[in-house]
């Protein structure tokens, strides 16, 4: 798997979108720092920014590498390889060249900026891990995606309704629900339906270590009783290791079955 | 060497092997022949893993093979249509399926018989059908493997180059190894191969030699011996 690995890895420093990635994180993180001169501020926006883009590159990026590497896919299926290692190998290699894009390119900004020296570096570790952990949710939910639909049109579709649905519809929903539901108590629920989506997980547990959970008021002060404990933390960061082992192991019961 | 037994394999409402049987000799060259659609090219994927039997069982040297992968570092296959990652050089490609494999290679020797030099340094993407066929079969023979697979080695290679294929292959079958060709050459089918394997509808229609089929037809040629088969079952 290791060599796999490798090759989708060297595979994918030679694509030009890693570098357009990288460098609008890098970009990004530039102006925000060096113009606003506010670290917290600038933790909030990116936070804001990280938690729609990364999902959609993910599962953008991930069908798209996953259909475009299908002759590099087949050479290897005929080669004393295994299979759920060729698979997993190319999605480790999707996943961590995008969080390793994410991470530089935000890092170099901020270390230059003197992040080390300052309090908010947790903040800003905390918003790395989110998306750290969001990269590799949404490129195994891709490649899910892509593995079970040969169609690469279809699946591009499905692969942007996830991501509208998990970022955007989701949220709706939930809302709505909450305002129709409002003569119910709805703090259980309400926290059992943000943990079901790691967008809104990630988006919690970033805010938490903000400190401004008070702007989100009665609700703020649920998710802080709760997510602000050990047991909390320990809960929501097992559900977004869930949110990455399920699709992972689908990746391998699917390619398994598959005819190439 | 290949023992196959009841192998059905269905393309969601397409049943394209139906209960195949097939136990080929230790050594030699075995073409597999059929019209479009009969089941060549999924017979093979099937031996090499690559598509699922709904039912059936594959061994081979006696040993099961399906849900296996470490059988196939004892075979050779060239795929039909050489579809190669585009942005990967000719040289990075055969050093790194030399690495997947670890083995012994002989590709300097098989890149100077096809001439292959001036293309090394290109991308697979810039290559013509002919050369990334050539690069194909380099990948292919390059590992001295016992059991050689080979689906329409002759597509886009000009008439030289054929020639020294056919002088590879036969190299090949002196080693005693046992080689499986699909093709639509009939004259270069008749001319290599020791026995004939006929595909129809998903089943084993004829297996012997190209006496044996001429015979069998009551043709003198073997193209008409084929036409024959295929006229009879209104295929």
């Amino acid at each position: 798997m290791l060599k796999i690995l490798k090759y989708s890895f060297k595979d994918l420093s030679r694509s030009r979108w890693s570098y357009v990635y990288f460098f609008f994180y890098l970009l990004l993180g530039i102006v925000l720092l060096f113009l606003n001169n506010d670290l917290s501020n600038a933790v909030i926006t990116l936070m804001n920014v990280i938690i729609i883009l990364v999902p959609l590159i993910g599962t953008i990026f991930g069908v798209m590498y996953f259909y475009n590497s299908r002759e590099f896919t087949e050479l290897l299926l005929a080669q004393p390889v295994k299979r759920s290692s060729i698979f997993l190998g190319q999605y480790l290699g999707v996943a961590i060249s995008l969080s390793a894009s994410l991470i530089l390119g935000l890092g170099i900004p901020f270390v230059a900026y003197g992040i080390f020296q300052s309090a908010a570096i947790w903040d800003f570790f905390s918003l790395l891990v989110s998306g750290g952990f969001l990269t590799f949710i949404f490129t195994a939910l891709a490649f899910n995606i892509a593995l079970s639909q040969e169609n690469k049109i279809k699946g591009f579709g499905m692969a942007i309704l996830l991501w509208l649905f998990l970022a955007v519809i989701y949220d709706g929903l939930f809302l709505l629900s909450l305002v129709y539901f409002q003569d119910y108590p709805l703090d259980k629920f309400s926290l059992v339906a943000s943990m079901l989506n790691p967008i809104d997980l990630s988006r919690i547990l970033i805010l938490l270590k903000l400190d401004i959970s008070a702007l989100l008021g009665y609700t703020g002060a649920v998710f802080k009783d709760f997510f602000g404990t050990s047991l909390g933390s320990i809960t929501s960061f097992g559900v977004l290791i869930l949110w990455v082992i399920f699709p992972v192991w689908r990746i391998v019961k699917l390619s398994g079955k598959k005819d190439f | 060497m290949v023992n196959i037994q009841n192998l059905h394999k269905k393309f969601g409402s397409l049943q394209v092997l139906n209960g195949l049987n097939l136990e080929t000799p230790e050594n030699g060259i075995i073409a597999v022949l059929g019209p479009n659609g009969s089941g060549k090219t999924t017979l093979i994927k099937s031996i090499l893993g690559m598509v699922v039997p709904q039912k059936g069982e594959i061994k081979i040297n006696g040993k099961k093979i399906i849900k296996h992968w470490d059988y196939r570092k004892d075979i050779d296959y060239l795929p039909q249509i050489a579809n190669f990652p585009g942005n990967l050089s000719v040289t990075e490609l055969i050093k790194m399926i030399k690495d997947l494999r670890c083995k012994p290679a002989r590709d300097k020797e098989l890149i100077s018989l096809f001439k292959l030099e001036p293309f090394l340094d290109k991308k697979l993407n810039n290559l013509s059908g002919g050369s990334k066929q050539k690069v194909n079969l380099v990948l292919c023979f390059m590992f001295n493997s016992p059991l050689i697979i080979l689906d329409e080695p002759t597509t886009g290679l000009d008439p030289v180059s054929l020639i020294r294929l056919r002088k590879l292959i036969q190299n090949e079958k002196e080693k005693g190894k046992t080689i499986l060709i699909t093709s639509h050459i009939m004259s270069f089918v008749e001319e290599i191969s020791d026995r004939i394997v006929f595909l129809l509808e998903g089943k084993i229609y004829f297996n012997g030699t190209v006496a044996e089929l001429k015979k069998a037809t009551n043709q003198q040629d073997f193209e008409h011996a084929i036409a024959n088969i295929l006229s009879e079952n209104h295929a």
